[in-house]
């Protein structure tokens, strides 16, 4: 069913990480990413592997949700072990075959970014599994407010996506529902080839666009009713405030990435 | 203070009409007004039901009770202030807020707290106040163990109360809904009647109810029937059904009990005209058997 679609992936239990300052938490995942793309050694990847391992059970997030968010990427994973395998040409030859060649540090950059790779998934989806979409909304609003000096909509920006969050759920259903409406009109939507799979979409999605249409236009009477007039001298229910643990664990991360630094170097 | 001052609402002479359209050729077609010559004044602290069919007008009425439309011609004061004058517009919608039908399509927020907050945000309202209104709102409104769920895991009856915590969180002093109860289940819908009759009672808040279900307009102070852009009935509920014969010619019903009371009457029965409630009715018939089976025979009257 199209209701079982998880938006985000927001998994809400108790922990340090789930209460830290989401806009913080963004700022750590991006330092982790260039961490890990900038490390060159197994020993780096080390580094960033404890420095998961240390937010994953911070997060009190059980490993089998990180593991869901692997499954999908496996095929992508096996693509570039293979490709890494077959065309690098580097050290001994183990194994040929006409063009096709095996060699030992095709095997080791293979190995090495596959782990790489898996850490960038397990480390980035703590992010969004312990951070609310609304606040991660709230946390790109605020990192991005030093360019509304440059003119850029950031309110506007930050309105739109939450917006749009809010009212997935509201047009899945309502898919569901047209869904079932062209069926019950004899509507074949899962048979067929290609091209007619495709066709059968266009009375599902043009009811869809237009019923999105009005909503919006509802949705706008609604907003102004309510005294909505863009985002100046607007409040929040919720300010974004840094606690002292935030400033630690950005100690923390700052600490690793030193330390992963100095060993890019030292190598 | 003068009289006007003292209504809630005051729309003096309006008139309005949509933009003029085109027909097939380009050429402009002046079109129908929606609303001919409409006035009303509704009193603070009342509880006041707009009867009309689909098209009679009383939803464009509503839209101009918080400055979403301006009349053309005549003008609507709400708490003294001019809906046309451009520096009223905010205060306007903060003094009277609106509930439309649709509860999906007026909730901001993906969290029940932050859209209660969302229109005292607009406001300018200082964070602890913020969270104060809100629960106050929630409680209200009997949410607020709800306030941190998400507004697609709530039913319709519950999304409507959600909406009207919205508006409450303003503080408006009136507040109008435009078929609140058209798309909720029964249950849904006693919800929302029980929570702004609850509003009006114990808050003083001024309601205005479009609707076109009679049951629900039977329990206002006060009944308005629209049709075709004008005000055609305004009294009591009770004065306004009894008139059963012209309420059927404008096309609207009266409530069962009201309806059944006039069909004894029909037939001859000697029943007061003005019952609009179940109990009334139950009393009047108890009475009424009563009186039939200890008094003659019908068969030999």
């Amino acid at each position: 069913m199209l209701k079982d679609i998880t938006l985000g992936q927001y998994f809400p239990v108790e922990s340090l990480l789930h209460r830290m300052d989401p806009r913080f938490k963004i700022v750590f995942t991006m330092l982790f990413i260039v961490m890990l793309f900038a490390g060159n050694s197994y020993l780096t990847l080390v580094i960033g592997a404890v420095f998961v391992l240390m937010a994953q059970l911070l997060s009190h997030i059980p490993l089998k949700m990180s593991w869901k968010s692997v499954k999908p990427i496996l095929p992508v994973l096996v693509f570039t072990a293979v490709l890494n395998l077959l065309f690098i040409d580097s050290g001994d030859t183990l194994w040929e075959w006409r063009f096709l060649k095996i060699t030992q540090g095709g095997i080791t950059t293979s190995i090495f970014m596959i782990c790489r790779i898996l850490l960038l998934i397990v480390g980035s989806s703590l992010l969004t599994y312990t951070t609310s979409p609304i606040l991660l909304t709230d946390a790109i609003e605020s990192l991005l407010s030093p360019l509304k000096r440059i003119r850029f909509p950031v309110h506007e920006m930050a309105m739109m996506m939450s917006i749009a969050l809010r009212f997935i759920p509201t047009l899945l259903e309502e898919t569901d529902k047209i869904m079932s409406a062209q069926k019950a009109r004899g509507a074949s939507l899962d048979s067929g080839g290609l091209m007619q799979r495709v066709r059968a979409l266009i009375p599902i999605l043009i009811p869809l666009f237009i019923s999105a249409f009005r909503r919006a236009e509802e949705l706008a009477t609604a907003m102004e009713c309510r005294c909505y007039r863009g985002g100046e001298g607007r409040t929040r229910l919720r300010s974004l405030k840094a606690q002292p643990r935030d400033y630690a664990g950005l100690a923390v991360c700052l600490a690793f990435a030193a330390v992963s630094i100095t060993v890019n170097i030292l190598r | 203070m003068n009289a006007s001052m003292s209504d809630m609402i005051d729309v003096q002479h309006i008139v309005f009409r949509y933009p003029d359209s085109e027909d097939d050729e380009g050429n402009p077609v002046k079109s129908e007004p929606i609303l001919k010559d409409v006035t009303l004044r509704v009193q603070r602290g009342s509880f006041t039901a707009v009867l009309g069919h689909n098209g009679s007008g009383k939803s464009t009425l509503a839209k101009h009770i918080n400055a979403i439309l301006l009349p053309e011609e005549g003008r609507v004061l709400v708490d003294g202030l001019d809906t046309a004058d451009e520096a009223n517009l905010f205060a306007v919608r903060q003094k009277a807020g609106m509930v439309f039908q649709n509860p999906d399509n007026q909730i901001v927020a993906t969290i029940v707290e932050e859209d209660v907050a969302f229109a005292p945000e607009n406001l300018g309202v200082p964070p602890e106040e913020i969270r104060r209104r809100v629960d106050d709102a929630l409680r209200a409104v009997h949410m607020y163990e709800y306030r941190s769920h998400a507004p697609s895991q709530l039913s319709g009856g519950q999304k409507q109360r959600v909406a009207i915590a919205g508006v409450i969180a303003m503080q408006p002093d009136c507040i109008v809904l435009d078929e609140p109860t058209a798309m909720l289940d029964p249950q849904g819908r006693q919800e929302v009647l029980e929570t702004i009759h609850r509003l009006n009672r114990e808050q003083g808040i001024t309601i205005v109810l479009i609707t076109h279900d009679m049951e629900e307009a039977a329990q206002a102070d006060r009944v308005v029937v629209i049709d075709d852009g004008r005000i055609v009935l305004d009294d009591t509920p009770e004065k306004v059904f009894s008139r059963v014969e012209e309420m059927k010619a404008l096309g609207l019903d009266v409530p069962q009990v009201t309806e059944l009371i006039w069909e004894l009457r029909q037939a001859g029965f000697e029943v007061p005209s003005e019952i609009i409630t179940e109990d009334g009715c139950v009393g009047v018939l108890e009475a009424l058997l009563r009186n039939t089976a200890s008094g003659p025979d019908p068969d030999h009257r």
